[in-house]
């Protein structure tokens, strides 16, 4: 059954690779518009989760609906749906920020103009103006990584999945982090952010999904404390 | 929605020449190593001009296979090292797109070692490399060769041991061009009527080789 205001809809996922289970009949639905922080031990199944969402891995079993449309067999439609951040930045280190920029709006079919335009934007936002016609190899861990967020954001997707985006990063750009995601939840964004760090949550999310052992071991309001606990005793657990 | 496939091709053919003309990794290493080959193979069969006469053809060859083995390592190499192949995938682009795109970039590279090395070879080994024909093989095979050599670099690019994956793979698909392609060069050399067949059987196996590459890309990039 389908959940007309859930933009995202999970039902017995399952995936394993090989004969290693990462994910266990995960059963969840997300809403348009809501701030989920996904939490979990390494090895939890946090950055499997993301990739299977963004139509990149497959699930052994179970289905996985975004927008209405049915990941793999409608990725397609589904691809222009997502925005992610990776692990590690998408980015290629002998093109320019505005270069890279460039490139993926032409992937994602945006016209020449409206390119130039919202990579502007999105560069004043990510602080990088100044640094537009830098190559990338140049650029630090927290500048890749806030560009890399921008070529995420590049073509407006509903849903932002973020996988670790905090890692590396030192306090100024974890602010700036902060403050990203909260104009693109503002503006309507379905956001999923994936991390260990419970103190380093941003604060604004509304719902937290806790993975352990592939399982999901809490889902509800992100409250620190409570989930701060729940995290304790979920990340002592075995993982598998 | 589904972005424009030609549109796709291009950026990423734009893409790979841009960072390309950049880092100069791929067409530098590939025409270094062909150099040397030629030489090495010219001092060998230094001795004895027939047997040079003999050898061009699969001197060629041999050594555009090899250095263009190189590059389609270091060219998927630099897409799957950066996570960028992901970025690729994660487009709403034809994965037919994506392969058409890799391909002309590195078609695109080893032609120009191609062509750079056949004047080199008239130099050094004495005989008319500069045929039209034998232009045209070239191309030809080159466009074969990386066709399917951009697909295996595909499947190798994940594994840690791509560098001795690639090779173990890529040789034995690529024994039709080398066989009808060293044939046909050297019909068009000795002027042997037999090239125009062989030629002709080189073309058919390069769209047959691009077709299925075509048609099996989508498969080997998905999990």
């Amino acid at each position: 059954m389908t959940d007309a205001s859930a933009i995202i809809e999970v039902e017995k996922l399952s995936k394993a690779y090989g004969l290693l289970p990462a994910l266990k009949r995960l059963d969840f639905s997300i809403d348009r518009g809501e701030f989920v922080l996904l939490f979990g031990a390494n090895g939890s199944g946090k950055s499997t989760l993301l990739r299977l969402l963004s139509g990149l891995a497959k699930p052994t079993s179970g289905v996985i609906r975004i927008g209405g449309w049915e990941l793999p067999r409608e990725a397609m439609a589904v691809r222009a749906q997502i925005g992610l951040v990776a692990h590690r930045p998408l980015l290629y280190d002998n093109l320019t920020a505005s270069e890279n920029l460039d490139f993926f709006g032409k992937l994602y079919g945006i016209e020449a103009n409206e390119r130039a335009e919202r990579s502007r934007e999105l560069l004043r936002q990510a602080g990088l103006s100044r640094r537009a016609d830098s190559l990338v190899r140049t650029f630090s861990r927290g500048m890749k990584q806030r560009l890399s967020i921008a070529r995420a954001r590049l073509h407006q997707p509903d849903i932002l999945l973020l996988d670790e985006p905090y890692s590396g990063l030192d306090q100024a750009a974890c602010k700036r982090l902060d403050s990203m995601l909260a104009g693109a939840h503002e503006a309507g964004r379905t956001i999923i952010l994936s991390t260990h760090q419970v103190a380093r949550a941003p604060q604004i999310a509304e719902r937290a999904l806790l993975l352990s052992g592939g399982k999901i071991a809490f889902d509800g309001p992100s409250d620190r404390y409570s989930l701060s606990e729940s995290f304790q005793e979920a990340s002592t657990a075995p993982t598998a | 929605m589904t972005t424009p496939f030609l549109r796709c091709v291009l950026a990423i053919i734009a893409k790979d020449l841009r960072t390309e003309i950049r880092s100069r990794e791929l067409v530098s290493v590939m025409a270094l190593f062909a150099l040397l080959s030629v030489l090495v193979f010219s001092f060998a069969l230094e001795l004895d001009r027939a047997a040079r006469a003999e050898a061009i053809s699969g001197v060629l060859w041999v050594t555009l296979i090899f250095a263009s083995l190189l590059e389609l390592n270091r060219s998927l190499a630099q897409e799957s090292d950066q996570g960028n192949l992901d970025a690729l995938l994660l487009a709403p682009v034809s994965r037919s797109a994506i392969f058409l795109g890799k391909f002309a970039g590195n078609a695109l590279f080893t032609g120009i070692v191609g062509l750079a090395l056949l004047p080199l070879m008239t130099v050094l080994y004495g005989m008319n490399m500069l045929d039209p024909w034998v232009i045209v093989t070239t191309l030809v095979g080159i466009a074969g060769f990386c066709a399917i050599g951009t697909l295996l670099a595909t499947m190798t690019a994940h594994t840690r041991a791509r560098e001795t994956l690639l090779p173990i793979a890529l040789l034995p698909a690529a024994l039709p061009f080398l066989l009808t392609a060293a044939r046909a060069t050297k019909g068009i050399l000795n002027g042997a009527p037999e090239w125009q067949v062989w030629l002709q059987l080189l073309g058919g196996i390069t769209v047959i080789y691009l077709a299925l590459c075509l048609l099996l890309y989508g498969f080997v990039v998905e999990e």
